[in-house]
């Protein structure tokens, strides 16, 4: 197979799982229709870790803080300061690369280990911080953003954001915008060259790169796209609220992408939608067959992750990868 | 050879790990075009004098000038835009990319640089034809054997584009056959750059270099012509042990 049919073959599959979620709009229960525009978004949260985690190979323990910057960037000025949504979901971004910048900055100097500490514990920074300027984020509690604020105006549409269909297909567009991002990125020869580093960093240096400005901007793109799914997330759910800047939402990034597939494009969707209804669906299954247990989703999600990292480490589309479909991206 | 301005100048160059000198005071200079050969007993300083040329290593003391300009505090990345490739003593590939990803990546930079031209799939495939691997471009580079695996090493900083290319111990683990191609391929690379080359497979220095340097315990201890080095007394005990007449 050449490298022209690979692209065409490529960008084909892609097209056709962006028009398959914008078919299941119109035939999707109420419900499933809601959970999947929230899967979305976290797909693009999840989407954005890919990108450092996946092709990079840079661990970071602490994205949380990055969908909360997205999220907060976006909620506080429309709740205090009655900015719209496009404006929130502007400054949403902004300081979602303005944080990448400063933390991959202080944060890349290390390495491994250390690395997931150092982002951990500025996460952690992040967290408390929600906490600190209570008065304005009101910390757990949390903001809700009024239904008269998630609407977008433009060119004479007024379009309501907080309408189930209209939000599935700003989700959507989101997400395929991510998407489409994410497999320019890595089809790029920037793309090879964050992989480089990622299997031999001595080795590409000595090619000529400069490491740590790859890894820097590296950093900067997947932290700008968690905050791109933070303010999505602001405007179209309308609540902003501390607990997404927890650690939990550190860890959710990475279970997501090691069980849809590190290093795949289409493996973040797939992980976040398996997770999301594992989770969804393991409350009434616990109660029912280990009464009294009181086991909670975490455990769950803990022992997804063990399962996963002891028996299929490279996710469901690595194994696909490495056993049928060689060029999926 | 007093007329030509040198390409690489090292001026009093040291390297200390903790107590040990592994290289001593090393003055070293390298005519444009030549092919110098490096050689000296296991542990005379050889890879540790070469990564303080690229910037693998930052030195003790002492400069390093490459091409008229002062390139001591130069960041590694930055000499090899300059013009110095280094391949690896251990076979440093990228297992998992194919040998055409392999090769891309130095390409993909000197066309960044402006230094190179053309598209990046013509210039990949040529450095692999000039290295035999064209036949090989899809497979994983880990998949190949060692001897290719060499051949790739040497690929990858051809498409470089380099002034100075330094091959630390290129033949190391090759067939006799796969070392006779080995040996024309680079005096073609020799055309139009100037090698350093750490070897120690004597028959290979002696068919390769203009000149030698022999290094022992970090310090210069011979220059010269092939058969210059041959007949030094001092050399020979190096090698065998015995006392220096």
């Amino acid at each position: 197979m050449t490298r022209e049919e690979t692209s065409i073959r490529t960008w084909l599959l892609h097209a056709l799982v962006v028009a398959a979620l914008f078919a299941l709009n119109f035939v999707l229960p109420d419900y499933h229709h809601g959970v999947l525009a929230r899967v979305m978004v976290l797909a693009v949260f999840a989407m954005g870790y890919n990108l450092l985690f996946g092709y990079v190979g840079l661990l970071s323990l602490g994205h949380a803080m990055f969908f909360a910057a997205g999220l907060y960037g976006a909620g506080l000025p429309m709740v205090h300061l009655g900015w719209g949504a496009g404006a929130g979901f502007a400054t949403g971004l902004a300081a979602g690369l303005a944080l990448s910048l400063a933390i991959g900055f202080l944060a890349l100097r290390t390495t491994g280990v250390a690395f997931m500490i150092v982002t951990m514990m500025f996460s952690q920074v992040v967290y408390l911080l929600t906490f600190y300027f209570g008065s304005w984020t009101r910390g757990d509690e949390g903001l809700v953003i009024q239904q008269a604020e998630r609407r977008l105006s433009f060119a004479g549409f007024d379009l309501d954001l907080t309408s189930p269909a209209t939000r599935y297909m700003a989700a959507l567009i989101l997400f395929a915008v991510v998407l489409a991002l994410t497999l320019a990125i890595v089809r790029s020869s920037f793309g090879r060259v964050l992989v480089a580093i990622r299997e031999n960093e001595e080795r590409t240096r000595m090619l000529g790169f400069d490491v740590f400005a790859g890894k820097l901007a590296a950093t900067v793109v997947s932290g700008t796209i968690c905050a791109a799914a933070g303010a999505a997330y602001a405007i179209l759910f309308g609540y902003v609220g501390a607990s997404f800047a927890s650690v939990q939402y550190s860890i959710l990034p990475l279970l997501w992408v090691l069980l849809g597939g590190a290093a795949t494009t289409l493996g973040p969707l797939l992980g976040t939608l398996l997770m999301y209804y594992l989770i969804d669906g393991s409350g009434d299954l616990l109660k029912a067959w280990l009464p009294g247990w009181n086991v909670s989703h975490l455990g769950i999600v803990g022992l997804a992750l063990v399962v996963l990292v002891l028996f299929f480490p490279r996710g469901i589309l690595g194994t696909i990868r490495g056993r049928w479909v060689r060029w999926l991206p | 050879m007093a007329a030509v301005t040198p390409l690489l100048t090292t001026t009093d160059l040291c390297k200390a790990f903790g107590g040990l000198r592994a290289v001593d005071h090393v003055d070293f200079s390298v005519a444009p075009g030549e092919v110098r050969a490096v050689i000296g007993p296991n542990g005379a300083g050889k890879t540790t004098f070469v990564s303080l040329v690229c910037g693998r290593i930052a030195p003790t003391s002492g400069t390093i000038v490459f091409d008229g300009r002062d390139i001591t505090a130069m960041p590694a990345h930055e000499r090899v835009r300059a013009g110095i490739a280094y391949t690896f003593q251990i076979t440093s590939v990228f297992p998992n990319l194919t040998a055409f990803d392999n090769v891309a990546l130095p390409v993909q930079r000197t066309l960044a640089d402006g230094r190179g031209s053309g598209r990046l799939r013509d210039g990949v495939m040529a450095a692999l034809s000039r290295t035999g691997l064209a036949a090989r471009a899809g497979t994983p580079a880990g998949a190949l054997s060692y001897g290719h695996q060499r051949l790739l090493e040497v690929a990858m900083g051809l498409a470089l584009k380099p002034r100075l290319l330094i091959l630390d111990e290129p033949t190391q683990g090759l067939s006799d056959g796969e070392i006779d191609s080995f040996v024309g391929l680079v005096r073609e690379i020799a055309r139009d750059a100037t090698v350093l080359l750490i070897e120690h497979n004597m028959p290979v220095v002696m068919a390769l270099a203009d000149r030698i340097t022999v290094l022992d315990a970090g310090k210069v201890l011979a220059e010269g012509t092939p058969d210059e080095i041959r007949a030094n007394a001092q050399v020979q005990a190096a090698y065998l042990g015995t006392e220096a007449a």
